[in-house]
């Protein structure tokens, strides 16, 4: 007995020590340390004015970017949480603060990246009055987010954070709001600690696997003459992608990615038979109506990918490797469904499948690129006379980067282009809005995957458009003296709307043709070096000026007004029916 | 295939944590596809702190199977059932206000609560409540009657709905509260049997 009190005794001691009487703002300071936060993008504002009064003192251990604007900080968060692979941390102030939020939590919801954004909120007893800068944040981003909760008691902020964190980064990742209300982040309560989460009873973030449906697809695929693999961002979700390189050349099957896969195997591997969708290959595209087995990785279907869907790879079994249920049977029925993390299935399914060569299947993705390389890829690529095209912009960064670099891309044009052309030998180097497809995405993305990732080169390609939809974080790289290139493919238009309009509404150009500032004064006015190219002969060592620059810096590129993407799989057409002009 | 085009009445049973905000989480699934709701009901459930809603809607197989994904897949949905009528028990109520002179003077009230199942539940001088449980075809034909003498006010309850083959939520939800899943849990159940069962 008594030797068992002088036991208690000190363990209670170290509690009291360790329990203490703090502000739920600091709290949250705390809880975000133990969660591994590092940098945090935010903007300051009257409803979360404690959170950034406690903030003051923990500068050095946690690093916070004040952005431009909080859609800014969003898509930052999002590129930083691309890059890294860890969680994106966004703070906002209530009303007008958190609104600005909403086009980088639907980005963010759709291409399902872990983000954590912490909003203030009026007082709990202002709740619904319509008080100064109130918004319902919880109401607005229910459908927008994987989780969200509102707290009004300091005392729920550990566990509603661990929460947070657990459910963002956890099965298909997303972004997660916790709106906290000004009470909560100002009352003090006993804080004995942060636990993190391990487990939510209402929540499975990966469904049990079932072998059996892995000895069938394994089975469909030992069997199939002509199998074919699509991979998505599921593999770089689930940091997969050594697994799947050895499931690829075990296999010996063709792979095409998505937009968001691009990067899981570098772009030169021999299986690697290039990209899917409205602007990708002519190989994977056209034979996607050929295969006879089709094994679809931590992807979706989405339109962009399939075209139309009643003619999309009817004539092949589906087996669709997926962590998220609901995506299967979503947009293309699987026959075999491989529910689970790709981490483990993918293991499973290259321990059943046989070791093989598809040669000659394989020669028939190369036979159709080559058709692409010869009727357009060359002229894009290596053009001897005209204005510079978008494709030898990127072509040269290739040369130079030699596929090292993480390519960032608005939307538009540029971005099919920066897609198609662009080299990623490294996993976690393309980072695009895919889902959403949101203009002005590229400059706080390219921001945030330099935070993420400070060891690589981060170039950003925007267009002349949707640079200025986000032009103000030029701002942000000042102040915070981050190192991103910037590449503008200036074609003065519009450019992706126009090809549309041309291509489909008789050339009747409504309000695409766009004018710009100075870009490159703009960038002066910021104390960011740069300047414009118009010239073959000047691009490459432009390039090189803008790579060798020790801190950030703006290259203009002018390009072809006119120029259009193909190949192309128009809206309502199957995959099949691309076209090459 | 016929039984997956057309569109029938399903009953989705959805068990949830009891959390504020959930039901908009879950109504706005079926909003966001444009898809009416026909009855929705929140109660608790045979466990304790579990909540369960019964949410009625007429639509094809294959759309209600990807709303059940859907709403699965929330971070406080335990559980989502998708039944047809003929896998249920279920009942609605419905309350009657008619002008008591009129009821006491024309109808044979007797007769007529014997004949639809009522019964009343207030009587005053000025007004008298009648109440039904049943399907909606039953309460409804009642509403006809009535209108005839004077229906003051109308209301009919959601559905309220058993799943005959359920062996209710006692033993899922040790399996949820455990950390690891145990072998209860069978996914892709919904294949082996043919498609009748949704399950994660
Ligand atoms: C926020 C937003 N508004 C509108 C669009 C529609 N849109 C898609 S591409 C595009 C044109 C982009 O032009 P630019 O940035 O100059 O790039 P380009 O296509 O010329 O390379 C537009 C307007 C969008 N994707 N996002």
């Amino acid at each position: 007995m008594q030797t068992l009190d002088i036991k208690e005794q000190p363990i209670n001691q170290v509690k009291a020590t360790l329990s203490q009487n703090i502000s739920g703002s600091e709290i949250l300071l705390k809880g975000l340390i133990e969660e591994g936060v590092e940098t945090i993008f935010g903007y300051p504002g009257g409803a979360i004015m404690p959170i950034y009064d406690a903030l003051y003192d923990y500068t050095d251990k946690l690093k916070h970017i004040l952005v431009r604007h909080e859609q800014g900080a969003t898509h930052a968060a999002q590129g930083y949480a691309r890059s890294s692979g860890k969680v994106g941390v966004v703070f906002a102030t209530s009303g007008p603060g958190a609104t600005n939020l909403i086009t980088g939590i639907a980005d963010a919801q759709i291409d399902s990246t872990p983000m954590v954004c912490i909003t203030g909120q009026v007082f709990a007893h202002l709740l619904g009055t319509d008080a100064f800068q109130e918004t319902d944040v919880i109401n607005i981003t229910t459908p927008i987010t994987k989780w969200n909760y509102q707290v009004t008691d300091a005392a729920e902020i550990p566990e509603v954070l661990a929460k947070a964190f657990y459910i963002a980064r956890t099965g298909r990742p997303g972004p997660v709001v916790i709106d906290i209300t000004k009470n909560a982040q100002i009352q003090k309560v006993d804080f004995e600690g942060y636990i993190k989460c391990d487990h939510i009873r209402s929540y499975r973030p990966k469904p049990i696997i079932r072998t059996s449906y892995v000895e069938q697809a394994a089975a469909l695929i030992n069997a199939a003459k002509k199998p074919f693999i699509l991979f998505g961002q599921g593999i770089l979700l689930g940091n997969a992608e050594q697994e799947f390189k050895a499931f690829v050349e075990k296999s010996g099957i063709p792979a095409a990615w998505t937009i968001l896969g691009a990067g899981a195997i570098p772009t030169t591997h021999p299986l690697n038979v290039g990209m899917l969708g409205m602007h990708g290959n002519n190989g994977p595209n056209v034979l996607t109506n050929e295969c006879d087995v089709l094994i679809a990785i931590g992807m979706r279907f989405d339109d962009r990918v399939t075209g139309r869907l009643d003619k999309y790879a009817k004539q092949a079994k589906v087996i669709h490797l997926d962590i998220d249920p609901a995506e299967i049977d979503k947009n293309v029925k699987a026959t075999v469904p491989v529910w689970g993390d790709c981490k483990e299935t993918l293991p499973l399914l290259t321990q059943l499948v046989d070791e093989k060569k598809h040669d000659d299947w394989l020669a028939k993705f190369r036979a159709l690129n080559q058709i692409e390389i010869d009727e357009l890829i060359t002229a894009e690529l290596h053009p001897q006379t005209g204005e510079l095209t978008m494709g030898e912009v990127i072509h040269q960064l290739n040369l130079l980067t030699n596929g090292d670099a993480i390519i960032v891309t608005d939307v538009g044009q540029h971005q099919m282009v920066a897609c198609r052309y662009a080299k990623f030998n490294n996993t976690r180097s393309n980072i695009t809005s895919g889902g959403l497809g949101t203009m002005g995405f590229a400059l706080p993305a390219a921001i945030g995957a330099k935070f993420g990732a400070q060891d690589k080169t981060v170039v950003a390609v925007i267009g002349d458009g949707g640079f200025q939809m986000t032009i103000q974080e030029l701002g942000t790289i000042m102040q915070s003296g981050i190192n991103v290139k910037i590449i503008i493919l200036n074609n003065q238009f519009l450019g992706m709307v126009r090809q549309w309009q041309e291509l489909f509404n008789d050339r009747r150009y409504s309000f695409v043709d766009i004018t710009s500032p100075d870009f490159v004064a703009v960038a002066k006015g910021y104390y960011i070096e740069g300047q414009k190219v118009s010239e073959r002969e000047k691009l490459v060592d432009a390039l090189k000026a803008m790579l060798n620059h020790k801190g950030s810096y703006l290259l203009e590129v002018m390009v072809t007004k006119e120029n259009n993407v193909f190949p192309m799989v128009p809206q309502g057409c199957s995959v099949s029916e691309i076209r090459l002009k | 295939m016929e039984t997956n085009i057309a569109k029938q009445e399903f009953t989705i049973t959805v068990y949830t944590e009891n959390q504020v905000g959930l039901l908009n989480r879950i109504a706005i699934i079926f909003s966001r596809r444009k898809l009416n709701i026909d009855s929705l009901n929140t109660s608790p459930s045979e466990v304790d702190s579990i909540h369960r809603f019964n949410i009625v809607i007429t639509e094809t197989e294959d759309v209600i199977r990807k709303v059940a994904r859907q709403l699965e897949k929330q971070v406080e949905v335990l559980k989502v059932y998708f039944n047809t009528n003929e896998d249920i028990i279920w009942q609605e109520l419905a309350l009657y206000k008619v002008p008591t002179d009129i009821i006491a003077e024309k109808v044979s009230v007797e007769r007529l609560l014997r004949q639809y199942g009522a019964r009343a539940v207030v009587i005053r001088s000025d007004y008298t409540v009648f109440e039904t449980t049943g399907h909606r075809e039953e309460t409804d034909a009642l509403v006809e009657v009535l209108r005839e003498y004077g229906l003051i006010e109308f209301v009919r309850s959601a559905r309220i709905a058993i799943i005959k083959a359920s062996d209710g939520f006692h033993t899922k939800i040790n399996e949820f509260e455990n950390q690891q899943p145990g072998e209860q849990v069978f996914e892709n159940e919904y294949l082996n049997n043919g498609q009748k069962v949704f399950t994660m």
